[in-house]
């Protein structure tokens, strides 16, 4: 027996996948809407980074349907009880790599741990050694044959990730050779030679690399650690692939939360100026000269007193660190909109005095209708550049404000507690560096496939970039 | 025969490569001599600019590329001269200026050393030598107080005054060939006739040779000694000026002369050039103007004309001028009869007035400092009275900044006025607020001059002619809304399918076409139409103005027709008002104020339109500098400073109205009551 869990976040953010569902279908027969969109596919890095970005959108997505396990059923109880613990699909796929906690630290692929820890031997001796991991290499009867092991699994997992992929190739074929009304065999030899308009072999190739990895992380990490454990034992792959959906909900919820201040407001200062435009302007000038993180510090600590104070507001560990999740987006998309919304502003003060704003006035048509048919489709360029743009920078904020110990709650798994913890871990001798470097190398490829993806689209959509 | 300055061979540009790539300028020959103005005349998109940026090797890069041919300066091949060696050519002995001088000028830079850094470049000079020259420059190009704007900015400066600047720069190289890319097309017309004026009198004095580029017959016929018509990236025919004129030989030439709107052709259909200049990324296997000419027969379909040299330097590139062939009678028939006829009647003798416009004032207010204080005005419209009857035409002309535009804006309740009365249909319109107006703006509508900006590129044209109806609440239901887009789309000779594109995938004449269409879908009255056709080639304008003649004597609607084109004017207008600084200093029926004008304005307006009748040799009245700032107009007459025939009276007190006629008023003091 299960129960759902929602929380806010899940819920914005399905809300968010909605919204883009909805977008997409409605920009289906718009040509002029799909025409930017055909520009950024034909970019070959542009698909390579959405295919990466799309792994990381599918593995925040798994991880945002959350639930509780029922408790085993006790003598002369009633109702069913729950687990305090509130746990997400992406959580049951991971299944090993979650449950296998190890004492402390382990290096990438140890079979020991990475501490002496003092051992009483058979004859009652203590010894002082690094003892055997408890899952680790566990399976082994010899450590020394951890090598050959590692191979024959990796060559297994090239296996599997190179048939998936052939399988995809040959798919891709099929839909695209009946879609074109071409054979099979000729629509195959143009995929692989690469000369299809959207760069499908580049795309093939992506994927074939993901799969490569995912194949050798499934098949590696049910029997070893294999970016090691932390100081309490958790697998570190475990904490970083977790630290995911914390990346992206603060990347894309923030926006959620700026767009409507800076669309809003922006479009109103640049449309009805006068005393509208001078309150607004008045607004951001002072929001702007106050310092964020400051603005972001007090707030998030006066939440902090708050959700200490009340307690009984929720039920599990997991709702209280959501909440504070979102208020982190909430807080950085009230100190992020300014640059947004001056910048709709001056294009709306452009705008506006363009002929077809005027001849929709000369037929009387009412302010709201011109705002919402003739302006907004027109600044809807500018929204989306600025939100695929801000997306790798509120990652880094995440982790920066994590970091300084203002970010999200310390339970909540992000890469910036990750590197937090690491201050200390690179502090001690012998140097735990894995924790580090796994955040690291995480959040680099999310936020490069993101800034090389928005160049892309900042190209397509641009109109002073178009020759 | 001596040695010509510049020999063009066979010259031919591709830009882009594969099937996108275009060809504009395709196999293009002609030579210019030492002193001669040479005019390559065409529509717009014919490659005439692109030739000229080609002969200075200054193509878009880098997908712009000469394939072929040979341009020879002085007997050196230009083609062949590495990067450095066509530095020194490029402003040294071969300059350009360019059509918009408000963007050919550096603004961080002061003119002076703009001009300077030329003189450097090409003659080495430095500090006061440098100097002295530069002053000698900005005299020679008739900018007074050269000492002063030697220091200023672009900005400080008008549009003829930067104009000039740019010939001061092209002329510190001290050049063999001035290249001109339409060099007055953005500026007013007695502006363009001082910057003509002054190419001309340069040319006399240092006898450099002239390569003048333009769309505008009249400029070609005072400027010209050799023309050469350029279509679809070819020559198509060259001639010497009086030989062209007398008698245009290709049948795009003849045609684009017929298109000319002029006051001869009233009531008249005017010749139209069917459809637009064809894409440039094909092979062609005919003649390329074989789709829009009315001579055409099935041999033009089949086999690209050849150039057939019709005398010294003259040709002409057209299976008519063959003598191997003989060409079928003409399909032109049909269509001159229906140009020859008179098809619009007069209008009716009943006279009520649909519109009344009386003292209608607007004024912008100026803001200066911390607390924004009003310290002035910019008198836009200052006190005008006009009026429109039913089904007639009103023609508001004036150069720009004289506030036309503003009028007719603030005539619709676009602008708010500052004072005076709308009297549209007996209704005051200043009056009314809120949903009174809203409704009230179904009868009178505006067609703008850019068809670029004036459609949101993000709405299909059915939704853009539908928007009026919704808005208005008429034309019933969905279904009928859109049988009514289609109608209206069938009556401004645009298809019924068309209503599902968009406005990007249209040519700038049936966008202005889809204007219209917007415009009646509201059934409206009046229609201010606000400079519609000065965006357009003369082809394309016929083809606007004829409709807009056939709505009108259709559906009996009034226009009020902004422009500036005085051609236009006499062949379209019913009355004339002529504004100057805000104000209407003549008005009268169109014979009495364009045959005898009587405001000095108004002739010095008439003077300066370059015209093709009239020989190249008239006596235009030259207006000295430029129109005055709205803001502090001059005390007394406001023309006063420029007016030749200014007298003492017009520096005291701005002139009453005058009657000459029932129908003719002007104000001037030469005219007292």
């Amino acid at each position: 027996m299960i129960q759902p869990v929602i929380l806010w976040t899940d819920a914005l953010v399905f809300l968010l996948v909605v919204v883009v569902l909805v977008f997409a279908l409605y920009a289906r027969n718009k040509e002029h809407l799909r025409a930017p969109w055909r520009q950024v596919v034909r970019s070959r890095m542009a698909v390579a980074s959405l295919v990466v970005l799309s792994a990381y959108t599918v593995t925040g997505l798994l991880d945002s349907i959350h639930f509780r396990t029922a408790l085993p059923e006790t003598a002369g109880q009633r109702e069913i009880q729950y687990s305090g613990e509130v746990l997400s699909v992406l959580d049951t796929l991971l299944g090993p790599v979650r449950t296998q906690v190890e004492k402390s630290y382990s290096a990438p692929f140890a079979t020991h741990l990475y501490t002496r820890e003092s051992v009483t031997t058979g004859e009652g001796e203590t010894v002082r050694i690094f003892p055997r991991l408890q899952f680790g290499g566990a399976h082994l009867a010899d450590p020394a044959h951890k090598g050959a092991d590692i191979a024959a699994r990796s060559a297994i997992a090239a296996a599997q990730a190179v048939s998936a992929t052939a399988a995809l190739y040959l798919l891709a074929g099929v839909m695209l050779a009946r879609r074109r009304r071409r054979p099979l065999f000729a629509m195959l030899g143009q995929l692989a030679r690469g000369e299809t308009e959207i760069p499908w072999r580049t795309a093939l190739l992506a994927v074939l690399l993901i799969a490569l990895l995912v194949a050798l992380l499934a098949n590696l990490s049910a029997a070893y650690h294999v970016l090691g454990t932390d100081k309490v034992g958790q697998d570190v792959l475990y904490q970083s692939i977790k630290s995911i959906r914390t990346g992206l909900v603060i990347g894309t919820l923030t926006t959620l939360v700026m767009l409507p201040f800076a669309v809003f407001l922006g479009m109103m200062a640049g449309y009805f100026r006068g005393w509208v435009d001078d309150v607004i302007q008045y607004l951001y000038t002072t929001l702007n000269s106050i310092p964020g993180v400051l603005l972001i510090a007090a707030a998030v600590l006066m939440m902090q007193v708050y959700m200490a104070n009340h307690p009984e507001l929720f039920e599990t560990m997991a709702e209280r660190a959501d909440l504070r999740l979102l208020f982190l987006c909430l807080i950085l998309g009230v100190t992020s909109w300014t640059g947004l919304c001056r910048l709709l502003r001056g294009e709306t003060l452009k705008l506006r005095e363009l002929d077809y704003v005027q001849a929709a006035t000369a037929f009387g048509v009412s302010r709201a209708t011109i705002l919402v048919r003739h302006l907004l489709p027109n600044l809807l360029h500018l929204v989306l550049i600025a939100v695929v743009i801000d997306f790798s920078g509120l990652v880094l904020a995440e982790a920066v404000l994590s970091y300084v110990g203002v970010g999200v709650d310390p339970t909540t798994l992000s890469w910036g507690n990750m590197i937090n913890g690491a201050r200390l871990e690179m502090a001690r001798e012998p140097m735990v560096w894995w924790s580090l470097l796994a955040a690291f190398t995480f959040m680099f490829t999310l936020v490069l496939a993101a800034n090389l993806f928005s160049d892309a689209v900042r190209d397509a959509f641009d109109p002073r970039l178009r020759r | 025969m001596t040695q010509p300055l510049l020999d063009v061979t066979d010259l031919r540009v591709r830009i882009g490569a594969g099937d996108r790539g275009i060809r504009p300028v395709d196999g293009v020959s002609f030579h210019i001599r030492r002193g001669e103005t040479f005019a390559l005349l065409g529509e717009s998109g014919c490659g005439k600019s692109m030739t000229a940026l080609s002969l200075l090797r200054l193509l878009p890069q880098p997908a712009g590329r000469i394939t072929g041919g040979s341009v020879k300066l002085d007997g050196e091949e230009l083609m062949a001269l590495p990067e450095t060696g066509m530095r020194s050519i490029r402003g040294g002995r071969i300059a350009m200026i360019f059509q918009e001088p408000m963007t050919s000028l550096n603004p961080v830079m002061t003119v002076g050393a703009q001009i300077e850094e030329s003189l450097q470049q090409h003659q080495g000079l430095r500090g006061a030598v440098a100097r002295q020259r530069v002053l000698e420059l900005l005299d020679a190009v008739g900018i007074p107080d050269a000492e002063r704007r030697y220091g200023e900015y672009p900005h400080q400066l008008s549009g003829g005054m930067k104009q000039r600047i740019m010939i001061a720069i092209a002329l510190a190289g001290d050049p063999d060939l001035l290249i001109a890319d339409e060099p007055t097309t953005a500026l007013d017309v007695t502006i363009q006739a001082q910057v003509l004026e002054l190419i001309k009198q340069l040319q006399r004095e240092r006898g450099m040779a002239v390569l003048l580029i333009t769309h505008d017959l009249g400029v070609v016929s005072g400027m010209a000694d050799h023309v050469a018509v350029m279509y679809a990236g070819q020559i198509v025919e060259q001639a010497p000026r009086d030989a062209f004129f007398a008698q245009p030989r290709h049948p795009y030439s003849r045609m684009l002369f017929s298109a000319l709107p002029d006051s001869s052709k009233r009531e008249e259909r005017l010749a139209v050039i069917p459809g637009t200049v064809p894409a440039l990324n094909q092979t062609f296997q005919g003649c390329r103007f074989a789709g829009r000419c009315d001579r055409g027969w099935a041999h033009c379909e089949r086999a690209v004309p050849e150039w057939f040299e019709t005398g010294s330097e003259t040709g002409v590139r057209c299976h008519l001028a063959d003598p191997q062939i003989s060409a079928p009678g003409s399909r032109a028939e049909e269509a001159d009869r229906a140009t020859g006829q008179r098809v619009y009647g007069e209008a009716g003798a009943v006279r009520t007035e649909l519109l009344q416009v009386d003292g209608l004032k607007v004024f912008f207010p100026i803001h200066k400092g911390f607390f924004k204080r009003v310290v002035g005005h910019v008198r836009a419209v200052d006190d005008v009275s006009i009026s429109i009857p039913r089904g007639q035409t009103l023609a508001l002309v004036g150069e720009s900044g004289c506030g036309k535009t503003t009028a007719g804006k603030a005539i619709l309740q676009l602008l708010e006025a500052t004072a005076g009365k709308v009297q549209f249909e007996g209704v005051e319109l200043t009056a009314l607020r809120g949903e009174a107006l809203r409704s009230r703006r179904r009868d009178f509508q505006i067609i703008f001059q850019d068809p670029f900006s004036s459609m949101n590129p993000r709405m299909s044209v059915g939704d853009i002619i539908e928007e009026g109806m919704t808005a208005q609440r008429i034309g019933g239901a969905a279904p009928q809304r859109r049988q009514r887009v289609q109608q209206l789309l069938e009556q401004v000779g645009l298809r019924p399918e068309h209503a599902h594109r968009y406005p990007h995938e249209f040519s700038g004449g049936q966008r202005q076409r889809i204007c219209i269409a917007r415009a009646l879908a509201v059934n409206p009255k009046l229609i201010v139409c606000d400079e519609p056709t000065s965006a357009l080639d003369v082809s394309v304008q016929a083809q606007i103005l004829n409709l807009l003649q056939d709505l009108q004597s259709e559906l009996g609607l009034s226009y009020l027709f902004i422009t500036h084109d005085l051609s236009v004017v006499s062949y379209l207008a019913d009355r004339v008002a002529v504004m100057y600084l805000g104000r209407i200093v003549e008005e009268g029926e169109v014979h009495e104020v364009l045959d005898s004008p009587r405001h000095p304005y108004t002739e010095a307006l008439l003077s300066a339109v370059p015209s093709i009748d009239a020989g190249g040799e008239t006596t235009v009245i030259r207006l000295e500098g430029d129109l005055p700032s709205p803001s502090s107009p001059p005390a007394g007459c406001h023309f006063h400073p420029r007016c030749p025939r200014a007298v003492a009276e017009c520096t005291r007190s701005y002139p009453q109205r005058t009657d000459l006629s029932a129908t003719h008023q002007v104000r001037c003091h030469l005219y007292p009551g």
